[in-house]
């Protein structure tokens, strides 16, 4: 599934926080944006999501504009992990009921199957279909924020920070997970972070944010090597290096 | 058997959603087992429903019977509890008296926990224009005091229980639904109900499925620690002559005709106080125990 | 020497037993830059609360030493620990949001850090607010006294935190996740701060954090620890080259920028290294 955002503008009450942002990812691809806190990167991915509603512009999948309200069917198409796997799922559900949501509310039938897919989709063990999310570890939240997503079967998977609450060996398993998902259920990725290693391990297209707007946009490629332009893509870069660089 | 209950309930990796439920039962029981107080108030309140249901079978009069040669009789052995003015078993109508108060009660709180829930849930949830309607009308209720308003509004309509009932209810309502709000509050922007609206569910799933749920515990600890209030507020009606009628044996209303022997025959009046306290005093320590148990910022 | 931690044990009892979480911990500080690292859980952050006796009550502590400064923690009395908490030792945590009275305008906090230790009149230490607001500098610290809390950045919270941290001239600091919560831009200013003044000022710190790259960049030495023991005890400089399998696989299953990796290499637990 193609994704357009042409000129997106999102503001809350009088402050624009979205100062026309245009970018597009190809079917299948994985597109990064990365920024400090403020700059507006994940309130871009929300109101993709359709998680805000003071936007304008266009967001559009597929060539088809999403509407300011989406159709329930819409959800099928585009899912969202969040940041926060502490914060992101209901503290007195169990993970079943969690997971059979989204099923029961688009009327899917073999619910029990799915779960049982989604759960050995993202390697947890059957038995932590009936426990309550503070009996898991972190890691094990944020594979059942993913197979939340995944229940819906769908195209898009948009990914908010997904590691940054990890350690960071759980994070690479995460990453390994999410870089697994794409290929073998071939979904488009837009995820937003404010750790260039982390985008650039898993995206091709990075794009700059500051303040509201996009700055730049570079190939993961020439990330790596230095090719880029704008002067707050290369502080990001110079600091990411120096920490990798031995002391 | 019950360990057999015990190992299969506390499972850490249960295989069903009964047994994930049952678990978080039996865990919520084992804490509060573990409060003393809560088991008194549980234990006192549960014999005082019990007398209430078997009522017909333990008492030894009927609550009507006047013997009008024997008023005001100290305890004894034909009447347990002593007589009253009219010469009618104490006793028996401590019991039924329970079934008069205890009912007004569960009624009260039948009718206005799912609506202080409901009220507070919807403006917490929407915000904005609807919130400003329903914590205005809220506001409102709130700005009266409870019983003068549940006495002009039984004073309109007629006395009696139902209207006792109808008044208590109509003035209880409002700190529930502001609670709820606040909870709500809380929970509206959080992440899982992000992920819930990603699900394509209507607002009114999330909040009857998914925060209401969450505002629940508290409302029940809230509900537990009132119920002496609304005892005490029934009571008064009855005392005032504005809730249950006489002959009716309401502990409030037992009060208040005995009034006038609290200097001479003091057990008379005293024992539908004694009554109201226990009582009082009892949903009070449970409301506590709960609290512990079921108020996950205690946790 | 101004840290002693010999044989630490930590653990919670509840209603279900007992559950350590520290096992055996020794560490030594002096007038140098100590990082402790290890992934959540490890143990770091309660080692730390640990020596200014900033744990729970239900908490079990047990120490062949505990000391600071040759005081005896163990031992020492609320009181006793009151002169060395925020006086001799300051303690900078992760988010200064919850750090700082929302209600107070910066400059009057600061300004009661120093005369709580320094005593003096109002003026005077208002005076005194500035220049520490200076000294971690912020560039405008007249504008900035005069602001409330919830008018800074992050990051200019977490300077006005270490000017707090600094007024009674610490021995030492203990800096738990200072920089977690900001930017990375941020982050490197405010650890580069936080080097220099404990540089200048010959004080010892204790930084605790889950990134090892960014300790060895900002300490002298480095401890590695891991569910509540310490894997390790290596110079900073070297801990890119560390030999513990534990640092090392935690090193390798980082991305990299400039070394792509196709695939992440995962951590293999080994239950050996906790003989």
């Amino acid at each position: 599934m193609t994704i357009e955002i042409d000129n997106l503008r999102i503001s809350f009450g009088d402050k624009e926080v979205v100062k026309g942002v245009s970018f597009k990812v190809a079917q299948g691809a994985s597109f990064g944006i990365v920024g400090e806190s403020g700059s507006g990167k994940s309130t871009v991915l929300r109101a993709m999501a359709g998680l805000n509603n003071h936007w304008s512009g266009r967001i559009a999948f597929s060539g088809e504009d999403a509407p300011l309200k989406r159709p329930p069917a819409f959800f099928r198409k585009v899912q969202m992990v969040f940041q926060d796997p502490y914060g992101s799922l209901h503290p007195r559900q169990t993970i079943d009921r969690i997971l059979s949501e989204l099923p029961l509310v688009h009327g899917m039938n073999d619910i029990d199957a799915r779960i049982a897919r989604v759960l050995s989709a993202v390697a947890l063990p059957q038995s932590a279909r009936f426990r309550f999310p503070h009996q898991l570890s972190g890691g094990q939240r944020q594979r059942v924020a993913i197979a939340r997503a995944l229940i819906a079967e769908p195209q898009v998977l948009l990914l908010d920070e997904p590691t940054s609450a990890l350690d960071v060996s759980v994070q690479a398993e995460i990453l390994n997970l999410l870089a697994d998902l794409r290929v073998e259920q071939n979904l488009t990725y837009v995820m937003v972070s404010h750790n260039l290693s982390v985008i650039s391990h898993l995206c091709s297209h990075v794009g700059v944010m500051i303040d509201g707007h996009m700055v730049e946009q570079v190939t993961a490629e020439d990330l790596r090597l230095g090719n880029v332009q704008h002067a707050h893509t290369r502080e990001l870069r110079t600091l990411s290096v120096e920490l990798e660089e031995p002391a | 058997m019950t360990s057999a209950f015990r190992n299969w309930a506390l499972s850490e990796t249960p295989s069903s959603r009964r047994q994930a439920a049952w678990g978080n039962r039996y865990r919520a029981w084992l804490n509060f087992k573990g409060n003393p107080l809560g088991m008194i108030g549980l234990t006192i309140i549960a014999i005082f429903v019990l007398m209430a249901i078997l009522a017909p079978l333990l008492a030894t009069h009927n609550p009507a019977t006047q013997e009008l040669g024997n008023r005001l009789a100290a305890p004894s052995a034909a009447h347990w509890l002593g007589t009253d003015e009219l010469g009618r078993d104490v006793y028996t109508r401590i019991l039924y008296g329970a079934r008069v108060t205890l009912g007004m009660v569960i009624a009260v709180v039948v009718l206005v926990a799912p609506l202080g829930l409901a009220i507070g849930c919807i403006a917490g949830y929407f915000g904005g224009i609807v919130d400003t309607i329903l914590m205005r009308i809220t506001d409102i209720f709130l700005a009266f005091p409870r019983l003068v308003l549940a006495l002009a509004f039984v004073a309109a309509l007629k006395p009696g229980v139902e209207s006792a009932v109808l008044a208590i209810a109509l003035t209880a309502w409002p700190p529930y639904a502001r609670m709820a709000r606040a909870e709500t509050l809380t929970v509206r922007g959080s992440d899982f109900i992000a992920a819930y609206r990603l699900t394509g569910a209507s607002s009114w799933r999330i909040i009857f499925r998914h925060i209401a749920p969450l505002c629940t515990p508290s409302l029940i600890v809230r509900v537990t620690l009132d119920m002496s209030s609304i005892i005490i507020t029934a009571a008064s009606l009855g005392f005032l002559g504005m809730g249950a009628q006489p002959p009716s044996p309401e502990w409030g209303a037992m009060i208040a005709t005995a009034k006038r022997f609290i200097f001479e025959q003091w057990w008379v009046p005293m024992i539908p106080a004694v009554a109201i306290l226990l009582v009082s005093l009892a949903f009070n320590f449970l409301g506590d125990a709960l609290r512990d148990v079921l108020d996950p910022k205690g946790n | 020497m101004l840290v002693e931690i010999q044989n630490l044990h930590i653990g919670f009892q509840s209603r279900t037993g007992f559950a350590p979480a520290v096992k055996g911990v020794s560490l030594k500080l002096g007038t140098e830059k100590l990082g402790i690292v290890g992934e959540s859980g490890s143990g770091k952050s309660l080692t730390a609360r640990a020596l200014m006796k900033l744990l729970p009550k239900q908490t079990r502590i047990e120490a062949d030493r505990l000391a600071f400064d040759g005081i005896d923690i163990m031992s020492a009395s609320e009181r006793e620990m009151r002169q060395i908490r925020g006086k001799r030792a300051g303690f900078i945590l992760q988010d200064p949001k919850y750090s700082l009275n929302p209600v107070k305008t910066i400059g009057s906090q600061v300004a009661e850090a120093w005369r709580t230790h320094k005593g003096g009149s109002k003026r005077q230490a208002l005076e005194a607010a500035i220049t520490l607001l200076e000294q971690v500098k912020i560039r405008d610290p007249k504008k900035v006294a005069g602001s409330y809390p919830h008018e800074v950045s992050g990051g200019m919270g977490q300077r006005v935190m270490i000017a707090m941290m600094l007024a009674p001239d610490p021995e030492l600091l203990i800096a738990d996740e200072p920089t977690s919560a900001l930017d990375a831009t941020v982050q490197a200013e405010i650890l580069r701060l936080i080097e220099e003044l404990v540089s200048e000022r010959g004080m010892g710190l204790l930084l605790i954090s889950h990134d090892l790259p960014l300790v060895s960049h900002f300490c002298d030495r480095v401890a590695v620890m891991y569910a509540g023991r310490v894997m390790e005890e290596l110079k900073a400089s070297e801990l890119l080259s560390a030999q513990h399998p534990y640092t090392r696989g935690l090193l390798n299953c980082m991305p990299s920028l400039i070394h792509p990796k196709e695939r992440l290499p995962v951590l293999t637990r080994d239950p050996e290294w906790l003989k």
